[in-house]
């Protein structure tokens, strides 16, 4: 080999050791949040096996999830954060108009419909939705002033609420407030006045009168049930009244892996999925939960750094966005499941069975790591 | 590349907002997070005894355990009532949704007849709603299939397996062992809350009555963990049940048959007594019913067709019929006649055909002119004329005292319940009951067992016994051996009751003598009985007239005046035996409504139970 081939290696693996701090970031990969997944994923395997009672089919499946979720999340870290900037509209629209084509599928069929049968998948917008909203909103306050004007602000929420209120016509209610919360963190970044909140808040509490004929049988059932569970023991008060047994029941230690009678004896409904932190409660006590809440916590505060440490608007708000939203499904279905929230239908983001929310949960982690991983580049 | 930047400025106050905001974010996170661990300590720690007893109400139940109801036998150990497994399906109601439309669902897979239902609705009206209520007893095989295949529609509907109760000789014995029914609501308030509190079925009649402490047993629990459905998925803790006794009875079931054979097609009752003890080896009331009809729960239909019917198979002629003595009285009247010297063996009497009652217009008609009777001639042919003499001369008084000596006008206290006291009639009795005073001419018509004495056939068959004991007295009994499981058998011992006494025991000989001649003389109104007799026996006949026939006088031997008459109006008759005369083994009390078959009955009974059997037969 001549010197100047072995002279332009070791500028090229120079340049590269300037480029990457280590193989992870050449692979976009940030090891910290790579490795809280993972532990946490690990831990609602165990959870969900004694969820399924011993079901390894379920296991299997949910590990089948776990890894197309992560390719999906390795697809989103390689793209770097300025294309899903220039992207963002067209996510957006295209988000927006596939909701229609489901909307209009939805009347032709019978009864909700969500999804669209693509074959091979189903591709479900209100879930592209939930990535579609925060971005194109940080895109939007990425272009404008900060601290927001009134008109960015009546633009925002309309952004907001065009393909919510489409979300809770289909009807679903519990994504459509996950929309809400998802585009509602990015205006909490981005300096909305809190001040017009309490108002807003106001104005929603006198309107509820209003709102609450168009809400749906099961929806109000849901409210009055949260407001008193013994309402109905045997109707709907019985899910909640079931899942504060198997958590109280479990005490500091738990019953035992396994050992969950609420669960296994089919007293706790869902257990599997919107339930399935109850069995965690049951079986593994105060322990065990607090270890769950650690490994979310942990997740979480790792996507707060990297939006703390994002190097624009755009990606600061998105990180931001996607760690606060994160937390608020895992709050709102713990506190669903411990009677301190009404019961919306919102499974354990990542713990619960299922493929859909975990594909676009995994998807936003990618984002987080396309972050993190290219600010470097941004920098040069 | 990102769009055109405005200035500095701003990036930097944008940099400040934005991470003010995080931390805000932060705070708040941190609150809420300080909220979750807050109720889970609520939940886990504080609340955590609470919700422990409430999670071991849910899957732990104490359920109570049916006890085995005993099983009951005849004296040879012939199985007369017994469980059989059946599967049922039962509906408990508070985990029903919309029950009348779950029924509905459930008769489109399975056949449910209005008696289903009807019994369902009644049942569910009697229970309290998380009891288990059958909709439908014994399931068949393919009904049993079609469920299994549909149960996950029917939420709160089981199939259960549970123990029937069987009688399998049905109407045979129906009079005897009466049979179980569910529980009604009257019945909820006697019974031990605690030991039934798993009991659907109770003794309703006959021996499943009166033994029902015994057959019943003691209740079990189980400690049981329930799925969400109520299911039991696993049994943790038992406490045995205590089975319940198995009974043996005095009964000899051929004879029973025999007895039930002989009186076919016939109103009646035969009941047949061992004078020794007071067992009862057979008693018959003709015609019966079907206890197994009962059990299940009676179709509204059949119920009404057994109470409607004139024969009136539910009526227990055995030891709820009173009948009047007729004849059958002589033999006891005779009895005290010789006991208080009244009468004499050798006194003879001239029987005109008729009895003119002193100091009185009355005449009483004898239908035969025996001419010169005495006490032997007067029981064995059964003349009146003698009776008649022999009442006004002892006086209702003493006549009342022989007969309450042996057991008449009282119950006998026979191990079954509901059985009445027939009458011995006195002044006192006819002024309290009547309304009327006593006339001379009612204490002539009791001499010959008319007028308002009445007994029942049970009565007459533990009276003949005595005498055939010469005055030993027995309460007749069922109930021979009592078995606890798992145990031997228990005999019961007879219950001797006073001894009918006589001022010489020889007077017992001359009427039992007499009553031997009323089944070999040619001139004895049990002529029939007797012949081709290869046993000794001692009987009386007697006719109970249903329609007054003004003094044609009665014949007790011909039957042309009855076959004129209306099936209905036809004299009853009575037969009272006991062979063999020296060691009796067998008293036997007959009566046949309408029919003059009573004698040939008796036979039969007799004959089945006193003459050699086929080789194979049982022997009592």
């Amino acid at each position: 080999m001549s010197l100047v081939g072995i002279l332009q290696q070791k500028i090229k693996q120079q340049d590269s050791r300037r480029q990457y701090h280590s193989l992870w970031q050449a692979l976009h990969l940030d090891l910290f949040l790579l490795i809280s997944i993972v532990l946490l994923l690990a831990y609602s395997l165990i959870i969900l096996y004694s969820a399924s009672n011993g079901d390894q089919h379920v296991v299997e499946m949910q590990i089948m999830h776990f890894v197309f979720a992560f390719i999906v999340l390795f697809v989103f870290a390689q793209i770097s954060p300025t294309t899903y900037q220039r992207w963002s509209p067209w996510i957006y629209a295209v988000s927006v108009a596939l909701l229609l084509v489901v909307l209009v599928v939805g009347h032709i069929g019978k009864g909700a419909q969500r999804w669209l049968n693509l074959g091979l998948l189903h591709l479900q917008p209100s879930e592209m939705l939930k990535l579609a909203i925060p971005m194109l909103l940080a895109w939007y306050f990425h272009r404008v002033y900060l601290p927001m004007s009134g008109r960015s602000l009546l633009i925002a929420v309309a952004i907001i609420l065009v393909p919510t209120i489409i979300t809770a016509k289909q009807p679903d209610l519990s994504t459509a407030i996950l929309l809400v919360i998802a585009g509602g963190s990015v205006l909490i970044f981005a300096g909305l006045s809190f001040r017009l909140v309490t108002i807003l808040a106001g104005l929603v509490m006198i309107f509820i009168p209003f709102l609450w004929p168009h809400l749906h049988e099961y929806q109000r059932l849901r409210v009055l049930t949260f407001l008193n569970p013994e309402r109905d023991p045997l109707g709907s008060g019985y899910h909640i009244i079931q899942s504060k047994i198997a958590i109280g029941s479990g005490g500091f230690f738990g019953k035992g892996w396994l050992n969950g009678t609420q669960s296994h004896l089919h007293f706790l409904p869902e257990h599997t999925t919107d339930f399935i932190f109850a069995v965690c409660g049951e079986e593994l006590g105060l322990v065990g939960s607090l270890i769950l809440i650690a490994l979310f916590m942990t997740v979480i505060l790792r996507g707060f750094y990297i939006a703390i440490n994002a190097q624009d608007t755009f990606t600061r708000l998105l990180a931001g966005s996607i760690s606060l939203t994160f937390f608020m499904s895992f709050f709102i279905n713990m506190g669903m499941v411990t009677g301190v929230l009404p019961v919306a239908g919102l499974p354990l983001p990542l713990v619960s069975y299922g493929g859909t929310s975990l594909v676009t949960i995994m998807a936003s982690f990618g984002i987080l790591m396309s972050i993190q991983t290219h600010r470097k580049l941004l920098t040069s | 590349m990102p769009p055109k930047r405005i200035a500095i400025k701003n990036h930097h106050s944008e940099i400040l907002l934005i991470h003010r905001r995080t931390i805000f974010a932060l705070g708040m996170m941190g609150i809420l997070i300080l909220i979750l661990i807050a109720r889970l300590f609520y939940l886990q720690i504080v609340k955590h005894d609470l919700y422990t007893t409430l999670s071991q109400k849910n899957w732990l139940d104490l359920a109570p355990v049916e006890p085995t109801r005993g099983l009951i036998y005849d004296r040879n150990g012939v199985l007369l009532a017994e469980n059989v497994p059946v599967f049922s399906l039962d509906v408990i109601p508070y985990k029903v949704h919309n029950l009348p439309q779950m029924i509905a669902e459930i008769g489109k897979i399975i056949p449910l007849s209005d008696t289903d239902l009807n019994q369902f609705q009644k049942q569910f009206k009697e229970h309290r709603r998380f009891e288990e209520i059958p909709l439908k007893l014994k399931l068949s095989e393919k009904d049993l299939a079609t469920f299994s295949e549909n149960q996950y529609r029917f939420p709160g509907v089981i199939i259960k397996a549970r123990l029937l109760r069987s009688y399998p000789y049905g109407k045979s014995l129906s009079h005897i062992l009466g049979y179980v029914g569910r529980i009604n609501a009257e019945e909820l308030d006697e019974i031990d809350p605690v030991n039934y509190s798993a009991s659907n079925y109770i003794g309703k009649l006959g021996i499943e009555k009166f033994y029902e402490d015994e057959l019943h047993g003691k209740v079990g629990y189980q400690q049981v963990e329930n799925d969400a459905n109520g299911a039991a998925t696993r049994v943790l803790n038992h406490i045995k049940t205590v089975p319940g006794e198995n009974l043996y009875l005095t009964i000899d079931l051929n004879l029973q048959l025999a007895a039930e054979q002989a009186l076919a097609g016939h109103r009646g009752a035969v009941v047949a007594i061992q004078p020794s003890t007071g067992q009862i080896l057979a008693m018959v009331s003709a015609p019966s019913f079907d206890p197994n009809l009962f059990v299940a729960g009676i179709s509204n239909k059949d119920y009404q067709t057994l109470q409607s019917s004139p024969d009136k198979p539910l009526y227990n002629r055995a030891i709820r019929g009173v009948y009047p003595f007729a004849s059958t009285i002589k033999p006891y009247l005779a009895l005290q006649g010789l006991s208080t010297g009244i009468a004499n063996p050798e006194f003879k009497i001239f029987d005109p055909g008729w009895y003119d009652l002193p100091n009185s217009e009355h005449t009483f008609y004898c239908m035969h002119k025996h001419g010169s009777v005495n006490l032997n001639k007067a029981i064995t042919c059964s003349c009146d004329t003698y009776f008649y003499d022999l009442a006004y001369k002892l006086g209702i008084d003493r006549m009342d005292a022989i007969l309450k000596q042996f057991g008449f006008g009282d119950v006998t206290g026979v191990d079954i319940n509901d059985e009445l006291p027939g009458v011995v009639a006195s002044p006192s009795w006819k002024r309290s009951v009547k309304g009327v005073p006593w006339f001379p001419g009612d204490t002539i018509n009791s001499g010959i067992g008319q007028g308002f004495m009445q007994a029942t056939p049970l009565q007459l068959a533990s009276a003949v016994s005595t005498l055939a004991n010469r005055g030993a007295r027995f309460t007749p009994y069922f109930l021979y051996a009592e078995q606890q499981a798992g145990k031997p058998s228990v005999v019961q011992a007879p219950t001797p009751l006073p001894s009918v006494t006589l001022s010489n025991p020889k007077y017992w000989d001359i009427v039992i003598t007499a009553m031997q001649n009323v089944v070999t003389s040619p001139l004895g109104t049990g002529y029939r009985f007797g012949k081709n007799l290869s046993y000794t026996a001692a009987a009386k006949t007697g006719t109970a007239q249903v329609y007054s026939k003004k003094h044609t006088g009665r014949d007790e031997e011909n039957d042309h005046d009855q076959l004129n008459i209306a099936e209905r109006l036809r004299d009853h008759r009575l037969f009272i035996a006991f062979a063999p005369v020296d060691h009796p083994q067998i008293a036997i009390g007959v009566i046949t409504e309408n029919s003059a078959m009573a004698v040939d009955v008796a036979r039969k009974v007799m004959d089945y139970y006193l003459m050699p059997k086929p080789a194979g037969e049982k022997t009592p």
